[in-house]
């Protein structure tokens, strides 16, 4: 088992530089990544996809869909994001919205335009809704939400809520992968030079028209690469206890904020803070997990957290028995308490 | 009003049966798997899209004409069609296939199934799950939406139809993506997975389960559907492995000791 973490750990974590590919250039990867933008930055897991894409070796080019207004900053941004050799920029209103019907045409024509040999992306709301049917266009079996690199064919990626690890071995002529931000350090957004290169749109019609957005407002850090998340479950009992004893807890920590599904279906927390399986995938340094019990599905979505901290009133709760420090009390008394003295 | 009836939305409905979502898994001695003599059940998102499907109609009489849910697997992928039947399907398919499927042939087979029930009634709308809770690969549904050139409404926990189940009607559909919703418009015939907040799903009473036993099941062989090549695997697993072990259980007594720890380790 320890063999088996250590391997995990440093072969999804690993600073770069410690395993430049000597052979990389023997290697012939030659990779699309995609990049997510919104309102004109990058999204973090994009940078986190390409830390894991430079693990293939080879030459990474950055495609960058957007509408006009946008898709020249991001551009821009994505050419100084270090470890990209060349940013494809596409620019037409159907990609305003990153919607699938458009953007799976223009990957696959690209790949098969420029012959790369993987295509890599975050495995994001966007990502797992436009990758896999770039994925079919090209007759790939896509591998979904990778946690490390074994090879340029050979991925390993969590199965059944994360409860086992699969290594697998493609055989397609392209790869294609989504991976797990957490899971990949964030390649960094300066020290990158590279070139730009506009490329034709085509026509990819579609039927669907992106209507509006009910973006959750909030001034905390993102919850999905916060470095500490404070998480609430059912036992907060109502929205009005999840906002006097989470929140403040959260902002004396500089956390996010997280809740369960149980918290979320009875509308204690907004469906967008929800982390397990069906949610959010976090992997923070700190996750504070404040009356909840740690169903499977939870657990898949925060246990490679660095340490994990449960309050629970319940000494049997599952959650303790992953916790690095657990604390049997009465979550009314103990946060309150927790939140003052920091 | 409506020139026939033939129009109306056939909707299609694919379920996999999975091992059950409260079952500890356990990794397989040979490493190449998980230990699968365990209860399965019909994956939660497939679940709800089949309630979705039966819901649509009790909304929109007039809209949906069929409900047919599918699933492709061994045999034993009859009971989670029999449940389906249970929660309210009109007819059930099994498209037999003895060894496990990539997504990518899913889609092959389920995009095999609409193309030959063209002729006959032909299928409008596909509800899928959004994933399924054993590979947890979230590909299908969108897969399927590309080989048909289908408009997708991926993770969706709302959907409005707009007509009668026509082509070309409007659907609404309120999707859950990172950050919190977005609402797209689109149109039928469309291709639909569903997120765990767009319904809770009905359970089959006994008067319905024993109903269900009567309907029809059509079953199809990978031969039938032309597709003997097409659904070859494409990864190979090299080794299934438990993840890293956490050490947790210790426990602190209150919560100045509780800081303390934390500061000692650098996290706050």
């Amino acid at each position: 088992m320890l063999a088996v973490r250590s391997m995990f750990r440093a072969g999804s974590r690993a600073a770069v530089p410690l395993r430049t590919f000597a052979t990389s250039s023997s290697r012939n990867a030659n990779t699309l990544l995609f990049v997510e933008h919104k309102k004109g930055a990058i999204n973090p897991a994009s940078l986190s996809a390409l830390t894991a894409a430079q693990k293939l070796g080879g030459e990474i080019h950055a495609l960058v869909a957007g509408s006009p207004s946008e898709a020249k900053s991001v551009a821009e941004a994505a050419a100084k994001v270090s470890g990209i050799a060349k940013v494809l920029v596409s620019t037409s209103e159907a990609f305003a919205n990153q919607l699938s019907e458009p953007l799976a045409p223009l990957i696959q024509s690209l790949v098969e335009a420029h012959s790369y040999t993987h295509v890599v992306a975050g495995h994001t709301a966007v990502g797992r809704d436009v990758i896999p049917r770039a994925a079919v266009l090209l007759d790939a079996s896509q591998v979904s939400d990778i946690v490390a690199v074994e090879g340029e064919d050979t991925f390993v990626r969590p199965i059944y809520a994360g409860n086992a690890l699969a290594t697998v071995k493609s055989s397609d002529k392209i790869k294609v992968v989504t991976v797990r931000g957490t899971a990949f350090d964030a390649a960094s957004a300066e020290g990158g030079s590279a070139s730009t290169e506009e490329v034709d749109a085509g026509e990819a019609p579609t039927p669907t028209r992106f209507i509006e957005e009910q973006v959750s407002e909030s001034t905390r850090p993102d919850l999905a690469t916060a470095a500490r998340v404070v998480s609430g479950g059912r036992a907060l009992k109502s929205a009005e206890g999840f906002a006097k004893y989470i929140e403040p807890l959260a902002d004396k920590l500089h956390a996010a904020v997280g809740a369960s599904r149980a918290a979320v279906d009875a509308g204690y927390a907004d469906n967008a803070l929800q982390v397990g399986q069906t949610g959010k995938i976090v992997a923070p340094e700190l996750y504070v997990a404040v009356g909840i019990s740690g169903a499977i599905q939870h657990l898949a979505g925060m246990k490679d957290s660095k340490t994990i901290v449960a309050i629970n009133k319940d000494p049997e709760a599952p959650i303790f028995q992953i916790a690095d420090l657990g604390l049997v009390a009465d979550l009314y008394e103990a946060v309150p308490e927790m939140t003052e003295k920091l | 009003m409506r020139a026939s009836l033939v129009n109306q939305l056939r909707v299609l409905v694919p379920v996999k049966r999975t091992i059950d979502y409260a079952v500890k898994i356990r990794v397989a001695s040979d490493g190449k798997g998980v230990d699968t003599n365990v209860q399965h059940s019909m994956n939660p998102f497939d679940e709800i899209a089949v309630e979705e499907a039966v819901r649509l109609r009790e909304r929109n009489k007039e809209a949906v004409k069929r409900i047919t849910v599918m699933s492709a697997g061994p045999a034993k992928s009859q009971d989670v069609l029999r449940t389906a039947l249970a929660m309210g399907a009109d007819d059930a398919i099994h498209v037999d296939v003895p060894g496990p499927l990539e997504p990518l042939a899913v889609s092959k087979i389920l995009r095999a199934v609409v193309d030959k029930e063209a002729g006959e009634d032909e299928i409008g709308m596909v509800l899928l799950g959004k994933q399924a809770i054993d590979d947890d690969a979230s590909q299908t549904g969108q897969m399927l939406a590309g080989l048909l050139k289908w408009p997708q409404a991926t993770f969706a926990s709302k959907l409005e139809l707009e007509g009668k189940g026509d082509k070309g009607d409007k659907v609404r559909v309120t999707r859950e993506v990172d950050g919190g919703l977005a609402i797209v418009e689109t149109t039928v015939p469309l291709v639909l997975t569903t997120d765990l907040r767009l319904n809770e799903p009905r359970y089959a009473s006994l008067p319905n389960i024993m109903k269900a036993k009567k309907k029809k099941m059509t079953k199809y062989t990978v031969a039938d559907l032309g597709l003997e090549k097409d659904i070859e695997p494409r990864l190979e697993t090299l080794k299934v492995a438990e993840p890293p072990k956490r050490e947790g259980g210790a426990k602190v007594e209150n919560v100045d000791e509780l800081i303390a720890k934390l500061k000692e380790a650098g996290r706050i």
